[in-house]
């Protein structure tokens, strides 16, 4: 190890096949702490793949991962919440029979405390560790402007809702590094310039390191630190948004792939 | 703001009044009237019936625990007659063969309902849907046969059975022997649903209701689902053979051919009538698979079965999310009449 600090996320040389395709193809790059990384690239180019990988969710054939200088290979899925990552998912992941502040409170699964017993019997405290979560659940669900509808069920609403739910759900397990994979889908102008707002202030006020992937350049390039570029599962570039935007690799890759940047 | 985003914040609203008390204070009336009327009842009924609604109150905490199962964590089970019988061979066997106290047999029943449950939810997790409905399936036509096997007869009294009879209440108090079980069971089915809704308000339940909606989501937020399943299993089996010792102590009797598949689906029929994913409805289902098949009979012998799967039918067909889902629709329809007058006042 060098001098320099620890990152906070450090992928190094991931390969991760299916079948046939390669869906990474040796990916290296870090997160500093306190950074908000982009990670762009056409479609199918690796990006969720790449999330699933660093939440264990798909198992990478080669290289590794480390958040905070752990590696995290051996860890099960449901340890990652521990080390800190938090994520939403492209294709919405939530518990649809469940009501927007329930999602909300099931993000806070890993921070807090309880058993089977504990929680059938009323035990240890239980009672009032519960209302001081649910205050601090609605105070979320008040800063994300989802307050109103705490007690809608999930599935019924409509999709850039969930999106915030997703959002509201990850941001309540007080992740050190919060991974978004497409947020801004479906929204409009007006409110694609609010959330550079909202992204900006998970940043600055709760202190969490963001690894953002977008189709919304404009969006990514004004709000990002440091952006990646992946396509076909291989990094491209890496550096400031001005280095990445003028990158002849970069501009490539999006007009030779014919992809519609604004997309999804 | 305007009158449309008000309303939906009134629905939601916990501290909303109507007639005086809020959704949490209608619910504990509810509840309080419910619990009042079961404690009153047996004095209105005779041994008999007593007898019957002590049944509807074990089928009920039977039924719960497969709700807890498949309504709220999604894990199929049509073995939950295997769990039954466990409870009530347990209960049998340790007070005929051992002498052990009738009471004392009710929690063993339960822990080692619960062992078998949280063993059996292993194997359950490599299976969803329709492959564990079958695993659970065979659980349920292995149980009869177990219990019948002669290398086990000692036991389990094979075919026969084993007969036991019910302590009547302790200390001169001035209840009928029906009417002491009849409370001893109320007792527990009161302390059953008491720590289900415990359960299902808390994290754990929450976490038990994410694997059912989005297991990966809810690995993602920490839930070690493998876990909370064979647990949710364990737990599930555990009220059910509660259910289970408490119908041996009170029927007096076990055998093999009480505790085939029939009483597996029978407990899902309860579950399905009383409304899948909501605790109340398991009262509501219990009564539903004593009596509808009892009614049936009594209208026509012959054609009973028929006449209770029509009524079954029907059912379904009138209210498709059960009792669960017609409660929810009164208390809508009281809802906005109240809201119209309200706005008219
Ligand atoms: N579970 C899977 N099984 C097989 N192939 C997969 C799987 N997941 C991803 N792939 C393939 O891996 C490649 C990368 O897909 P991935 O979803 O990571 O792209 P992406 O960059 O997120 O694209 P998009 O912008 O469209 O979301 C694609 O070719 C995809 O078909
Ligand atoms: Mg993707």
């Amino acid at each position: 190890m060098t001098g320099a600090a620890v990152p906070l996320l450090d992928v190094e040389d991931v390969r991760v096949t299916f079948g046939g395709i390669v869906a990474l193809d040796g990916v290296s790059f870090s997160v500093q702490r306190g950074a908000i990384a982009g990670l762009i690239g056409p479609n199918g180019a690796g990006k969720t793949t790449l999330f699933n990988c660093i939440s264990r969710i798909y198992q990478a054939d080669s290289g590794s991962i480390r958040v905070d200088g752990k590696p995290i290979f051996d860890s099960p899925i449901h340890g990652i919440s521990k080390v800190g990552l938090g994520r939403t998912f492209q294709n919405l992941a939530l518990f649809g029979k469940l009501s927007v502040l329930d999602n909300v409170l099931i993000g806070a699964h890993a921070r807090t405390m309880g058993n089977f017993v504990s929680d059938a019997l009323r035990l240890l405290g239980m009672r009032r560790r519960e209302t001081a979560l649910r205050d601090e659940a609605m105070a979320l669900l008040e800063e994300l402007r989802l307050d109103d509808i705490a007690g809608e069920t999930v599935a019924a609403l409509p999709f850039g809702t969930q999106k915030r739910v997703e959002l509201a759900r990850a941001l309540s397990a007080k992740p050190t590094l919060l991974m978004l994979d497409e947020p801004a889908g479906g929204l409009n102008h007006d409110e694609v310039e609010e959330f550079k707002d909202v992204v900006r202030r998970i940043r600055d006020h709760r202190h969490i390191s963001i690894l953002l992937v977008e189709h919304h350049m404009n969006l990514v390039m004004s709000v990002s630190d440091q952006v990646v570029v992946l396509n076909f599962g291989r990094k491209i570039a890496e550096g400031t948004p001005t280095e990445v935007q003028s990158n002849p690799s970069v501009i490539d890759a999006y007009l030779g792939s014919g992809h519609e940047t604004e997309a999804h | 703001m305007t009158a449309e985003t008000q309303v939906t914040a009134q629905s939601v609203d916990p501290e909303r009044r109507i007639a005086g008390l809020t959704s949490g204070g209608w619910r504990c009336a509810a509840t309080a009237i419910a619990i009042l009327v079961a404690v009153v009842l047996p004095w209105t009924l005779g041994s008999f019936q007593t007898f019957q609604i002590t049944l509807v109150l074990f089928y009920a905490i039977a039924i719960l625990g497969l709700n807890i199962l498949t309504g709220f964590n999604g894990q199929f089970s049509l073995g939950h007659s295997a769990f039954f019988a466990i409870g009530a061979y347990t209960t049998a066997i340790l007070v005929e063969r051992y002498g052990v106290s009738t009471y004392l047999t009710i929690p063993v029943a339960g822990g080692l309902g619960f062992a078998a449950g949280f063993l059996f939810g292993f194997p359950a997790l490599r299976l969803s849907g329709l492959y564990l409905a079958l695993a659970t399936f065979a659980l349920s036509v292995a149980t009869p046969q177990l219990l019948k096997y002669n290398h086990f007869e000692d036991f389990t009294g094979g075919v026969q059975g084993i007969n036991l009879l019910k302590d009547s209440a302790p200390f001169d108090l001035p209840f009928s022997v029906d009417q002491w079980w009849y409370y001893v069971t109320l007792a527990i089915t009161l302390f059953a649903f008491w720590m289900a809704r415990n359960l299902i308000n808390s994290r754990t339940g929450r976490a038990i209701m994410a694997i059912r909606d989005n297991p990966i989501a809810a690995a993602t937020m920490g839930v070690n689902t493998a876990l909370y399943k064979t647990l949710t299993f364990g737990v599930s089996a555990l009220l059910t053979a509660v259910a289970g010792a408490l119908s041996a102590i009170v029927v007096e009797y076990v055998a093999p051919d009480s505790f085939t598949f029939v009483l597996s689906v029978y407990f899902l029929i309860g579950l399905v009538i009383g409304g899948v994913g909501w605790i109340p409805g398991a009262v509501i289902g219990g009564a539903f698979v004593l009596y509808v098949p009892n009614l049936a009979e009594g209208i026509s012998t012959g054609l009973a079965g028929v006449l209770f799967g029509v009524i079954i039918l029907l059912v379904i067909y009138l209210m498709p999310s059960g009792a669960a889902g017609l409660v929810r629709l009164g208390i809508t329809h009281l809802r906005r009449r109240l809201d119209r007058d309200n706005n008219k006042a």
